[in-house]
């Protein structure tokens, strides 16, 4: 909105922007209504809904707020197909397509190590060093989380084990792409062979053919006392791993050290002008070799869950292109 | 000097620009420095450390090397081997130059991506459409004349991989979306397509085979002929491919898109400056590389395959193996289908059906995975190769990235 049409335009009470919002609000509405767990059967009350959402998005283009406002009709649109498809199929396809908790609680297992990794590429990225090499350190932590476990007898050793084992290979990467200057995304891709190496070579080494043992100790399942039997709650949330929820609980802090603490500024500093933060006395090379390493027992923290937490034995190349998924997750989320 | 002031330092005279040194002359003087001698060090001392491992692991490291050298069939170039051990060598070495024909193409789809400034990461999804095509053109169109049915199957897989990668390209020119992630993603797509397609009840699925997910074969015409061997022998797929990369060489040096697309590579910036479409750059040079891709996967199928189960596609793993051969080879012609011949070798000297090997087969392929990661890490960095070749002086110009000053003292040393 140029400031021109502000000065020109009456004031409003509510701004195009809300407006908009609103807008795709209401449009998303008009599908989410049909579908469980509300499952409005008839199609007018969307046709509303949908139509307010137009409303919305004309008057939310014609304020200014253009890209809100299209993206509020064509939500609309969007929701309004999708809300006579569902209306039109019977209550019981609903259901068994969106088994909502039981969903949820698949999308939670399969997030869990994505989550780990893609956190680690995080920190490595913001302290300005690419990290290719994520999917190789999940697999480290794979292997070396059921191998602790299995040999010291508990998961938490197994965690550390991974941890360590995942640390070690991201010194290695550090070492490569900040002492040896190396090409990062060069010397990364040479991690996950090394990785997919190690990992084969020592599974073979130790337990043969037959693969890891069964008896492994496991990551245990935390039971929500309080929500664990309310319905969709309780499917969803109320027998989640314990990593999931330790997961979860790190994006906020994460979010939080990075953006409001000091050490999260130098990193970011480090990051995005090296020269500066050495200018200020920072010791730049210190800290991006913690931030890789610590980025390394992330993700190898994220493959432990894999194997420790969720299966509870090791395949080879168990992440099987998760680390990349991870990566990929990280750039999209940046 | 500290490392990070020498960081400064380059990052200073890269934004000066040309005026001290252009990229282009100080990659010149790098591969003129370590062009053959360095990967050939690297590899050495890869061998090396993975023999350490061996031998921490309680195994004879030049009994297994040996073995994985015999089990390559590389024994047969040797007079002296004669009798049943010469004909299981030519097979090998069949196997080894049948393994090395798709990597040498793969290799170059991500060598040429790299050259353009671009990380393809998407040779297995490029790879596995030109599979789908191959396996669907080669098993359909009976009657066609052999030689006319052969490269319709290969051309039709070329296009498949160029538009595979095209999608990704066309993204990257028009919305700047990264290609590493594209390509990543494009490669789940492509397996999953391929899954579709052979599973049972697939639209591709082969109906005489009611119980397993496999396409129809391919015809007996559009089969390619074998030169050398009857069990699998070899075909005049590796020809193909040996063709393909001196086009590649003439593509990179010889051509404008080659020329345009190494200036991209080096600055996009200044590629844009100099008049350069970037975008459109990009968007071809990723095709190429989806083409190279595609024929590497359908001399495969016309090659030795024939037909394709759908865990054939789930398992493949030539798109990473790709990466390796490329970076390994530099991102050059000839350096990649050297990479792709000792990848190639070390895949089949490290198979199971290698009956000579002294310890477990499986141990050994991840023994192949260790040293190929080493081998990529010391090359992804020239500065420890030069260290043990050029001694002290040599190794400060190589850890401070060739500072201006001391690229031309050496370069006037060098000539």
């Amino acid at each position: 909105m140029s400031v021109g049409s502000v000065a020109i335009s009456p004031p409003r009470a509510v701004s195009a922007k809300h407006v908009g919002l609103a807008g795709v609000i209401l449009g998303a509405l008009a599908w989410v209504i049909t579908i469980p767990p509300f499952e409005v059967r008839g199609v007018v009350p969307s046709i509303v809904l949908a139509a307010f959402a137009l409303l919305a998005g004309t008057w939310a283009v014609a304020g200014g707020e253009r890209k809100l406002g299209i993206e509020a009709i064509l939500v609309a649109v969007v929701a309004f197909a999708g809300a006579v498809a569902s209306a039109k199929s019977s209550v019981a396809t609903l259901e068994s397509v969106f088994t909502w908790s039981a969903l949820v609680a698949a999308t939670l297992r399969y997030a869990t190590p994505l989550v780990f990794a893609a956190l680690g590429g995080v920190i490595s990225e913001s302290s300005g060093v690419i990290n290719i090499g994520l999917e190789g350190m999940m697999l480290m932590g794979c292997f070396w989380g059921i191998y602790g476990a299995d040999l010291l007898g508990s998961w938490v050793w197994g965690m550390v084990v991974a941890m360590l084992a995942g640390g070690l290979l991201a010194l290695l990467h550090a070492v490569f792409s900040i002492h040896l200057r190396a090409n990062q995304i060069v010397s990364g891709t040479g991690i996950n062979f090394l990785a997919l190496g190690i990992t084969g070579y020592f599974l073979e080494y130790h337990y043969g053919p037959n693969g890891t043992p069964l008896n492994i100790s496991q990551v245990p399942n935390v039971h929500l006392p309080l929500i664990q039997h309310v319905g969709f709650f309780g499917g969803a949330f109320g027998n989640a791993n314990l990593m999931t929820w330790i997961g979860l609980a790190l994006v906020p802090a994460l979010t939080f050290f990075l953006f409001r603490t000091r050490g999260g500024l130098r990193l970011r500093s480090v990051g995005e002008k090296p020269r500066a933060a050495d200018t200020v006395g920072l010791p730049v090379l210190r800290i991006r070799y913690v931030a890789v390493v610590v980025s390394g027992m992330f993700a190898a923290l994220g493959g432990a869950y894999l194997s420790v937490g969720f299966v509870g034995s090791f395949s080879n190349n168990m992440t099987n292109g998760r680390g990349f998924i991870a990566l990929a997750a990280m750039i999209f989320g940046k | 000097m500290s490392l990070l002031e020498d960081e400064l330092q380059t990052e200073a005279e890269e934004a000066k620009g040309a005026a001290a040194l252009s990229p282009a002359s100080l990659t010149a003087f790098r591969r003129g420095l370590s062009g053959v001698t360095v990967p050939i060090i690297t590899t050495i001392i890869a061998f090396i450390a993975g023999g350490l491992i061996v031998l921490a692991t309680g195994h004879n490291p030049l009994s297994t090397y040996q073995s994985i050298f015999n089990g390559t069939g590389l024994n047969w170039l040797f007079p002296w081997v004669s009798g049943s051990d010469r004909a299981t060598a030519a097979g090998n070495l069949q196997q080894t130059l049948l393994n090395a024909t798709p990597l040498i193409l793969v290799g170059l789809a991500v060598a040429f991506a790299f050259r353009a400034g671009m990380f393809n990461i998407g040779g297995q999804g490029q790879y596995t459409v030109g599979w789908i095509v191959a396996v669907w053109v080669g098993s359909s169109f009976h009657g066609m004349p052999s030689l006319l049915h052969i490269a319709f199957a290969i051309v039709a897989a070329a296009a498949a991989g160029g538009a595979w990668a095209g999608i990704a390209g066309v993204l990257k020119a028009t919305t700047g979306a990264n290609e590493v992630i594209s390509t990543i993603m494009l490669n789940w797509i492509a397996i999953w397509l391929g899954v579709y397609c052979f599973q049972l009840g697939g639209p591709l699925h082969n109906p005489h085979m009611p119980s397993t997910p496999v396409s129809n074969n391919v015809v007996g015409g559009a089969k390619l002929p074998v030169i050398w061997g009857s069990l699998q022998g070899l075909d005049v797929g590796i020809f193909i491919s040996l063709a393909i990369a001196v086009g590649f060489g003439l593509l990179i040096n010889r051509t404008r898109l080659g020329y345009e697309a190494r200036t991209v590579g080096f600055n996009p910036e200044a590629a844009k400056y100099a008049g350069m479409n970037v975008g459109r750059t990009w968007i071809r040079v990723m095709v190429i590389c989806g083409a190279f891709a595609g024929v590497a996967a359908s001399l495969d199928i016309l090659g030795w395959k024939f037909n394709l189960f759908t865990n054939d596609i789930q398992t493949s793993q030539i798109g990473f193996y790709g990466i390796a051969v490329a970076l390994l080879g530099r991102n050059t012609a000839s350096g990649t289908v050297a990479a792709a011949l000792l990848w190639g070798a070390l895949l089949t000297g490290t198979s199971s059906r290698n009956f000579s090997l002294s310890i477990d087969p499986t141990l050994v392929q991840y023994l192949t995975f260790m040293i190929e990661g080493i081998i990529i890490l010391l090359v992804s960095t020239d500065v420890i190769t030069l260290r043990l070749l050029k001694g002290g002086r040599r190794i400060r110009i190589a850890v401070k990235r060739w500072g201006a000053e001391e690229v031309t003292v050496t370069k006037g040393d060098h000539s």
